[in-house]
């Protein structure tokens, strides 16, 4: 097994600010756009950005959900391994909102898709958009693209892309790990 | 998250405390989705299931009804009194045709003791036991222990006392395993004649004072006397028995402390409890009605996740 830093601390660091600089380019103070973070990796890219944009950007009325897809996936039964849920945890309203779902690796795009289905529990918003870390390009089994990416990504199949935050304990950092 | 360690819900003798911890955390997200604007998740909808009632059921067949559809799986309903069980046709056929047009689970209710479990030895196709006779009825006790979770915070070290009629009860029996299972004290108390002789056996207490049964619990469950099972008189008028046995807000305001107030349903006002109990803030019972669907979907999820395809 090797593993590769795709991007250090640093690296990290200075997407973020830009991830948040092209949020607040398009959505201005947020009063008509929600964050979604989507369980279980997305949340702590959400709660990153959401941080910054509070803080070094003063945006004041920001609102941040997480969304679980677990019973929106479409491999229920066909996976080897039990699908895990998460909670849910959007208190606002997303009807007529224009909502960003942010999530850390976009790879097939298949969570994106059952995020979309499940969003629609909460409402029909005016417009989704979709915020990515990393964006494995090549990857793809539905035509779905990120708005805004902090890095694309040529990765093969067999190779994986592990983004590891600080609030997990280690120093946040991007690898590619080929087995 | 783990798997269950059973392919059918048979009893909660069948259990761990595993499952119970699985399918309580299962039940949380389902409350979660029950609450949204739109209740539904697409998870089952290449499942169907056969809702087969060999017995009246309102509340029960109501629940799972909802829980199968708002997890998108089909549903057919089939009631004893409407078939051919009538014309004389046996369990397992009625069943195995049933299966034959393609149903990947039963839910069942049954007069029957065991009813469920043989049908799970003869027929390929998940079993959820809704009730088998006196015997027992788990999503009622995992309902009933989830309510009381999410009351007290726990089920471990708490004192439950199951009042009423236990000769006939297969609530009574489900919730003694289920909280044992989970750490609880469990008492029974009622008239002597509708306590089973050996029940101590299964480690309960037993008491024929209310009072003392009331003043030792953190809960009390209340059950229904079923008329409709007793053969013969078990005591000598309801009038009597709501004296010994009922629990009215002037018992409730005498005791020293406040204990919570359970009912599986259906509620004869008057008889076990009076309807100031019924709809007082220590009553937990439309509680126990509404997990009962987070309960039965968490259940059926985890069931379905085992059909493999």
């Amino acid at each position: 097994m090797s593993q590769k830093v795709l991007l250090n601390a640093t690296e990290v660091n200075i997407i973020l600010h830009r991830l948040a600089c092209q949020l607040i380019e398009k959505h201005n103070d947020f009063t008509n756009t929600v964050l979604v973070g989507l369980q279980p990796r997305g949340k702590f890219l959400a709660k990153r950005l959401a941080k910054i944009l509070k803080e070094d950007y003063k945006i004041k009325d920001l609102k941040l959900g997480l969304l679980d897809i677990t019973f929106y996936r479409d491999d229920f039964r066909r996976s080897d391994k039990p699908l895990e849920a998460n909670t849910t945890e959007i208190d606002f309203v997303v009807e007529n909102k224009n909502v960003v779902f942010i999530d850390d690796v976009l790879y097939t795009g298949r969570s994106i898709r059952a995020a979309l289905t499940a969003i629609q529990s909460f409402g029909r918003p005016e417009e989704i958009e979709l915020l990515t870390l990393i964006d494995r390009r090549f990857s793809r089994h539905l035509p779905i693209q990120p708005n805004y990416r902090g890095r694309q990504v040529d990765a093969i199949n067999k190779e994986k892309v592990i983004v590891q935050w600080q609030e997990q304990g280690d120093k946040d950092a991007v690898y590619l790990i080929n087995n | 998250m783990s798997e269950l360690s059973v392919n059918h819900l048979l009893g909660i003798k069948y259990l761990n405390k595993q499952d119970i911890q699985l399918i309580f955390e299962t039940a949380d997200h389902f409350k979660e989705v029950i609450n949204r604007p739109i209740k539904k998740v697409p998870s089952l909808r290449d499942i169907t299931i056969a809702n087969l009632f060999f017995e009246n059921s309102t509340r029960t067949k109501l629940s799972f009804e909802l829980a199968e559809k708002r997890l998108s799986a089909d549903v057919i309903n089939f009631s004893a009194s409407q078939s051919s069980v009538k014309k004389g046709e046996t369990l397992i056929d009625t069943v195995n045709n049933i299966l034959s047009m393609k149903v990947d689970m039963v839910v069942m209710r049954h007069p029957n003791p065991g009813a469920g479990v043989f049908l799970s030895k003869h027929v390929k196709a998940s079993i959820v036991n809704a009730g088998d006779g006196a015997h027992e009825h788990p999503t009622q006790a995992l309902l009933d222990s989830y309510s009381i979770r999410e009351r007290l915070g726990e089920v471990k070290g708490k004192n439950i006392v199951i009042v009423g009629d236990i000769l006939h009860s297969r609530v009574a029996l489900s919730n003694i395993y289920a909280l044992q299972l989970q750490g609880a004290k469990v008492m029974v108390c009622g008239p002597k004649t509708l306590i089973p002789k050996y029940i101590d056996k299964l480690g309960v207490k037993v008491e024929t004072d209310l009072r003392k049964a009331l003043e030792w619990c953190d809960v009390a469950n209340m059950l229904r006397v079923q008329n409709e099972r007793m053969d013969i008189s078990y005591f000598p008028s309801t009038r009597e028995y709501t004296q010994q046995f009922g629990v009215d807000k002037a018992l409730l305001d005498s005791l020293n402390k406040e204990i919570t107030i359970m009912h599986p349903g259906p509620i004869n006002r008057g008889v076990e409890i009076t309807s100031d109990v019924a709809d007082s803030d220590q009553a937990i019972i439309l509680d126990q009605v509404q997990n009962g669907v987070a309960i039965r979907m968490a259940v059926i999820y985890l069931l379905a996740s085992k059909i493999k395809q």
